[in-house]
């Protein structure tokens, strides 16, 4: 069970730099607008293009994230969705799809669940990652050791404030890929390309062959190009959350998702 | 006794820094700041200067005579924190917080506010200081809490309304977190409790620690001693940590903290982290907080909107841990009764946070005797709450 479960991760970037393409990150928040529908808009997400999907475990008070996946999250709490759920959820999808799945949350949910049962039933259910979003490097040893024994790979962040030591102890940490926050701020649409990425990169990659995924404000194909250049995998979150929180009611709406991220992924086709 | 936090910025095993990444080297950043000013005695002088020249320090410890005849039983000493300047205690962190932020060249200072008084005080300061300031207010606060919005207005602060979750306190500090993540460079963030993550509950502390200072000192002089007992209201705990924390080591000295039993803890509807709560991570910090059991964070009520909060400073959870601090709970009809009678009994009128201390104080000097005497920490004046109490009395 855990080694299978480390190495779908690895498998896919080593697949994907075979080929000379970079990783498509799509991130739903479990529950929105339903289990049900996470279901289907995972599987699409996966036969679209989506090398990786992360899945939102919502929280009642997510600091990180910006009003769009702030938004998610409450519609999925209003609807009933928990961490056993999710789980279970995940379960399910197992069966159905091969395509990574890392969790994203927050600390409180997975403390109240209890980090051994979690790490344990998020592994027994097929999660590859969990990426916590309030638990630096520092704080992240009772979680760490939980989640290395279950075979479950926690991934760390670095952000645009992470000075070189913090830079050489997240990459140091980092289990599965290495998570670039591109700018200083919550989640959320961008039209700005964020700055100084290309050296944080550099730097990165002087200090490790870990994977390195880029995430926060990219929002469409012509950002995923241009981040794409630079990093193994893009994470592309709140523009797919909003189009599911538009089109939630219509019959198009798995077909819709999918057709965004068909195209999210196209610019990452290419060889370099 | 060792001094806490530790390193990590742990009390035992609450406290800590639980945020995103892109604030870590900014807190590490601020701790360093933080220790050097302590250690400079320019910076020292100027804050002394600015608690007791501005702040109108030291507040007098007042005999509560005709509230101690009307218990009956030991005597009732008031802190009068609310005839500081701008009506609370929260000015004396707010000085040492917004000095800092000068030094450390921010131009920018952001705080969350539940009843308006951290507000106040931190546009107060920045008036002062002539910084920018933005302030994150739950817009149900805001409602309740009208003539302090006006006030912070009136000193140039902007006041931003917080439409998420319970829009009270909780989420004013999540909308000031991203705000300070966003703009973490040129801003500081101005927290107004003794929680969030590390150094701001032990900088907040030290900051009110002048409370529980001169009143040992006020204490000695009034009764040849110390007190029996301290009471204080406790919602993010600044204030009572801020009396309490100077009597650590005095351990004939009961110290008590006094939580909003908002309608009853059985009715679900109350703020009171630490009779109800599991330790759980919010704001940064590892702490007594009110969830479900899917960790998800409750709503917290009170009458009184400086503790409608569901968390709890750290330091408190590990004292009360360990037995030091006790911690009961005053229900708002109760808070309410104890606002009437502070109010009739001796002329002052406390602020509904404040006055849940008032209560439990009352209801415990009656058990006890003559000889004892209790200190309540009056925290805030009661001005902000007039329309409250109107409301709740009608």
């Amino acid at each position: 069970m855990a080694p299978a479960a480390t190495s779908r991760l690895a498998t896919v970037f080593a697949e994907l730099r075979r080929r000379g393409e970079r990783a498509l990150v799509a991130y739903l928040t479990a529950g929105d607008p339903s289990l049900a529908d996470t279901r289907r808009l995972v599987r699409a997400a996966a036969a679209r293009g989506a090398d990786i999907v992360e899945l939102g475990v919502p929280f009642s008070d997510p600091i990180a994230d910006g009003p769009v996946i702030q938004r998610a999250a409450m519609r999925a709490l209003a609807r009933g969705t928990s961490v056993a759920r999710v789980l279970e959820t995940v379960a399910t999808l197992r069966a159905e799809t091969a395509v990574p799945l890392v969790l994203l949350t927050y600390y409180n949910p997975v403390l109240a669940f209890g980090l051994k049962a979690f790490a344990q039933t998020a592994a027994d259910a097929g999660v590859d990652g969990v990426i916590v979003a309030d638990l630096p490097p520092e704080e992240a040893d009772p979680f760490a050791a939980e989640a290395e024994a279950a075979g479950l790979d926690l991934v760390h962040l670095v952000a645009p404030t992470s000075t070189p030591p913090r830079v050489r102890l997240i990459a140091r940490r980092s289990r599965g890929f290495i998570y670039v926050v591109s700018l200083t701020g919550v989640t959320g649409e961008r039209r700005e390309s964020p700055r100084d990425l290309a050296a944080q990169i550099r730097t990165l990659r002087r200090l490790t062959t870990k994977p390195v995924c880029v995430g926060f404000g990219i929002a469409n194909p012509d950002q995923v190009a241009a981040v794409g250049r630079l990093a193994d995998g893009v994470i592309v979150g709140s523009a797919i959350v909003r189009l599911i929180e538009e089109r939630a009611e219509s019959p198009t709406l798995v077909q819709d998702v999918g057709d965004f991220i068909a195209a999210l992924k196209e610019p990452l086709r290419v060889r370099l | 006794m060792t001094a806490l936090p530790d390193r990590d910025g742990r009390f035992g095993r609450f406290g800590g820094r639980f945020v995103p990444e892109t604030l870590m080297a900014p807190l590490l950043e601020l701790e360093r700041a933080y220790r050097a000013a302590r250690r400079d005695p320019t910076w020292r002088r100027r804050f002394a200067e600015l608690l007791a020249d501005y702040a109108g320090r030291p507040t007098p410890l007042y005999f509560a005579r005709r509230l101690t005849e009307h218990c009956g039983g030991a005597r009732i000493y008031l802190k009068r924190e609310d005839l500081c300047h701008t009506g609370a205690h929260k000015i004396n962190n707010v000085l040492g917080q917004a000095l800092l932020a000068g030094r450390m060249k921010k131009r920018r200072v952001i705080a969350e506010t539940g009843a308006g008084q951290h507000g106040v005080a931190t546009a107060t300061a920045a008036a002062l200081l002539g910084l920018e300031c933005e302030v994150y207010m739950g817009a149900e606060d805001i409602e309740r809490q009208a003539l302090n919005v006006f006030r912070m207005r009136l000193l140039g602060a902007r006041v931003i309304p917080v439409d998420a979750g319970s829009r009270t306190l909780k989420d004013a500090i999540n909308e000031a977190l991203r705000d300070w993540v966003t703009n973490v460079r040129t801003t500081y963030y101005l927290l107004g409790s003794a929680l969030g993550p590390h150094p701001y509950p032990m900088m907040v502390r030290d900051f009110h620690a002048v409370i529980g200072r001169e009143t040992r000192r006020q204490a000695r002089t009034a009764l040849g001693r110390l007190p029996d007992v301290l009471v204080a209201c406790v919602g993010g705990g600044s204030n009572a940590i801020g009396l309490f924390h100077p009597f650590l080591g005095d351990r004939r000295v009961r110290i008590i903290g006094v939580e909003p039993g908002g309608e009853g803890i059985a009715t679900g509807r109350h703020g009171a982290s630490m009779t109800a709560g599991r330790v759980g991570v919010l704001h940064g910090c590892m702490s007594y907080v009110l969830q479900n059991d899917d960790g998800q964070i409750a709503t917290a009520h009170s009458i009184s909107a400086g503790l409608d909060y569901p968390g709890v400073g750290p330091e408190h959870a590990y004292y009360r841990d360990g037995g030091r601090f006790e911690f009961v709970s005053i229900t708002d009809e109760e808070a309410l009764e104890g606002f009437r009678a502070l109010t009739r009994l001796e002329g002052i009128m406390p602020a509904l946070e404040s006055a849940h201390a008032v209560a439990h104080a009352m209801r415990l000097a009656k058990t006890l005797a003559r000889s004892r005497a209790i200190v309540i920490g009056l925290s805030g004046r009661g001005d902000k709450d007039v329309h409250v109490v109107a409301k709740a009395l009608a």
